[in-house]
């Protein structure tokens, strides 16, 4: 499976024939003018402008907000093909939140020794205040985003779970809205089924894991580390659209072990709190004092039940790299069944005869740092030199423990406009999944992102990836 | 033995604050070797103590108040039956596996120089003596001084002076013990000094690591010497952090002045009457 795989093509396959998917857009593509999706792709830009949605890169100086490059052609799925992710993100979901509970309560896993006692209880993600102390509901990860990869007809593979507090999904909803406005022939020529309906869905959620103590209508909030935060413009368009106050740490008190909202009419109790702040600066009496970004007091408050955190704090541990390797024994203990989504191929540098292998393969494979994200600290072996290969090197025998490796998947590819015209650019797929009380939400499909490179597989969005309306054809 | 204990936190405002929120871990826990006969806690102004017991088994109190607030204090006075256990734990709540006290934090992290002092000490195989070998060589290098380390000193940053107070000699021990694959923890209490003093400017901390088939062993490294029934354990965690007397925060006020008293002395034995 390493580089020698043939890249698989959602729209046209090796021979040329067009995936069944693709047959109307394939057409569609043909037929029009050679100018027109430029033209179109011009007037997305001025769009996306208006509507200000911008996405701050850290270590780029030159610009703190950025456009999100939107590439104008839309990625097709069949409904059979979401039927089966969805049904494998519903099971993965679960037994993440199944794994949270049980690390933070009886530690059943890592007595069984499935998964070893270090990796949970050294990793900096893992939040000891959470020990033994139940969340609303049992539910810790309300909000996730799983991160998909596809390298052929049939198969799908997780490459990275997303339980902290996920973004993007502002661009899945603006991506749609924008193909909408300036593509209405496109969309009378497919059913696509719609995504709109997320912040309802999300709302839902939210309200479904209020706690016991809160009123049939509870209150909900959104809280930002505020403007200097890359996706705060994330936080204030889901507000918007959630009819939630957008609120910052100074807006909100605990008092008696209660949560309040500072507002024009005095004091009002706030039951639910979709935070996108980081657990480090939640509650300086519990986590990092220096943090005047987070609720005093909010720890108290929340270990008392008198109010829901989504996500709850300490999810990181489940999305952790090296905790990941472990997830189809850890879909198989708590729920018994058979992972429905693959994880890709893992080798765990902690253990000395695979941090061998990777060491004699670093040409070849991808090593991550275990607790990296965004596409930082990560070595492409076959796209790095061999001077970045020998420093990589260094660091990974200076700290095994820090590492994963995995093989170079062909990433699926889907045509995408770029300078020479159409062409098949790597894609991979952020779906995302509410899980409430009641239920668990998943709108149909996602926020896919495109390496715009030739050959790239870096679809981030902080490494110049871009973004493309996904569309699921209902049957 | 039979030890007093008051000891009064006083925060005064040179602009009265709005609201204080705090969390106090000021409120000890029977085991073996320590027993509780009378603990109170008061805050001067009108608020609920809400009490929970946190991740690491320690009981905290919670409250707010409401301003304007000029000063605000906080009073523990007890009485505490001790007996030594040669600085043996047994008998207190554990919520972890010994395993979760190898954590790095930021406070307790080993740095070179940390670790080559910690590896120059180990007694392969015989982890009581490596852990005396620590207690030893830190209580002989290290100086008492109160003036150059503050409450987030790191355990690098102390040991690089040879100074601190006894939170800092604590997060040396625990670095050290730590990097030698030993489970270490914080402790925060107070002790009753031999020669008679009474008041003092702080409570104590000092250092628990685990040994097999003892247990929990505390290591006081600002005394060099194991805990004795001269010692009152109040609230263990990860470092400093997690165990602190007070942690607080405020909204509004300026100019934050804080005197701390403690007063701990040894009771006179009462008679029992049947």
């Amino acid at each position: 499976m390493a580089g020698a795989a043939p890249i698989f093509d959602e729209m046209t396959l090796a021979d040329g024939a067009v995936r069944p998917a693709y047959e109307t857009l394939a057409r569609w593509l043909q037929s029009i003018p050679p100018d027109l999706l430029a033209t179109r792709s011009r007037e997305a830009e001025a769009l996306f402008r208006r509507i200000g949605i911008t996405f701050a890169v850290y270590g780029d100086a030159a610009s703190t907000e950025r456009l999100i490059p939107f590439d104008v052609i839309p990625r097709v799925l069949t409904s059979d093909e979401w039927g089966r992710l969805s049904k494998g993100l519903t099971q993965r979901v679960r037994a993440i939140n199944a794994f949270l509970g049980d690390v933070y309560s009886k530690r059943e896993i890592l007595r069984a020794g499935i998964v070893p006692e270090d990796l949970v209880y050294r990793n900096p993600a893992f939040r000891p205040e959470m020990n033994q102390q139940p969340v609303p509901h049992g539910i810790y990860v309300m909000i996730a985003g799983i991160d998909i990869v596809r390298v052929d007809g049939d198969t799908f593979y997780v490459l990275e779970d997303n339980a902290r507090t996920p973004s993007g999904v502002s661009y899945m909803l603006e991506n749609r809205e924008v193909m909408i406005r300036l593509f209405p022939e496109l969309f009378s020529a497919h059913r696509v089924a719609p995504v709109e309906n997320y912040t309802d869905d999300l709302l839902a959620t939210m309200q479904s894991v209020a706690p016991r103590s809160a009123s049939s209508d509870p209150t909900c909030v959104l809280l930002t580390p505020g403007l200097f935060n890359s996706a705060y413009y994330e936080h204030t368009f889901l507000a918007d659209k959630l009819g939630v106050e957008l609120v910052e740490g100074r807006d909100l008190f605990v008092k008696a072990d209660v949560v309040y909202m500072r507002t024009t009419e005095g004091p009002k109790r706030v039951d639910v709190i979709y935070r996108r702040l980081d657990d480090d600066f939640l509650d300086p009496l519990v986590f990092r004092p220096d943090s005047a970004l987070g609720v005093p007091g909010l720890m108290s408050a929340y270990h008392a039940g008198n109010v829901t955190l989504a996500n709850a704090v300490g999810t990181g541990v489940a999305d952790d790299k090296a905790v990941y390797s472990y997830m189809p024994e850890i879909v198989k203990f708590y729920l018994g069944e058979e992972p429905i989504l693959k994880n890709v191929p893992t080798w765990r540098c902690r253990e000395a005869d695979e941090l061998k292998y990777v060491l004699e393969r670093l040409p070849e494979l991808v090593v991550k740092e275990v607790h990296g994200s965004g596409g930082y600290g990560m070595l492409i072996g076959p796209k790095a030199t061999s001077a970045e290969i020998e420093t990589f090197r260094e660091k990974l025998i200076a700290d095994p423990a820090n590492f994963i490796a995995q093989p170079t998947l062909a990433l699926s590819t889907c045509p995408t406009l770029v300078e020479e015209g159409v062409a098949p650019r790597h894609v991979d797929l952020r779906p995302f999944v509410l899980t409430g009380r009641d239920k668990v939400r998943i709108v149909p499909g996602g926020l896919t992102r495109v390496a715009l490179k030739e050959g790239s597989l870096v679809v981030n969005s902080s490494q110049g990836g871009g973004t493309k309306d996904t569309w699921v054809l209902d049957s | 033995m039979r030890i007093r204990i008051a000891h009064e936190t006083v925060y005064s405002y040179a602009v009265p604050a709005h609201a204080v929120i705090q969390t106090l871990r000021l409120t000890p826990r029977n085991y073996e070797g320590q027993h509780i006969l009378n603990w109170r806690i008061d805050v001067d102004q009108d608020a609920r103590l809400d009490a929970h017991e946190d991740a690491f088994g320690n009981i905290t109190h919670t409250f707010s108040c409401a301003g304007p607030i000029q000063t605000l204090t906080v009073r523990v006075d007890g009485l505490v039956e001790t007996s030594d256990t040669a600085g043996v734990v047994r008998g207190a709540v554990e919520r972890f596996p010994p395993g979760l006290y190898l954590r790095e934090t930021a406070l307790s992290a080993a740095d070179p120089a940390i670790r080559s002092f910690a590896e120059a000490r180990e007694r392969p195989g015989d982890r009581l003596s490596t852990l005396h070998a620590l207690l030893d060589d830190l209580a002989r290098d290290m100086t008492f001084d109160k003036d150059p380390t503050h409450a987030s000193t790191t355990a690098a940053e102390a040991f690089a002076l040879r100074r601190g107070v006894c939170q800092d000699f604590a997060h040396v021990f625990i670095a050290a013990a730590r990097h030698l694959g030993i489970p270490a923890r914080y402790v925060g209490g107070y002790f009753l000094h031999a020669d008679g003093t009474v008041d003092q400017e702080a409570g104590h901390a000092w250092a628990e690591a685990h040994v097999p088939d003892l247990g929990w062993v505390g290591f006081d490294a600002a005394n060099g010497l194991c805990p004795t029934e001269q010692h009152i354990r109040i609230a263990c965690g990860l470092d400093y952090l997690n165990a602190a007397p007070i942690r607080g925060s405020r909204h509004g006020g300026e100019g934050e002045f804080l005197t701390v008293k403690v007063m701990v002395d040894q009771a006179l034995r009462q008679v029992q009457v049947q």
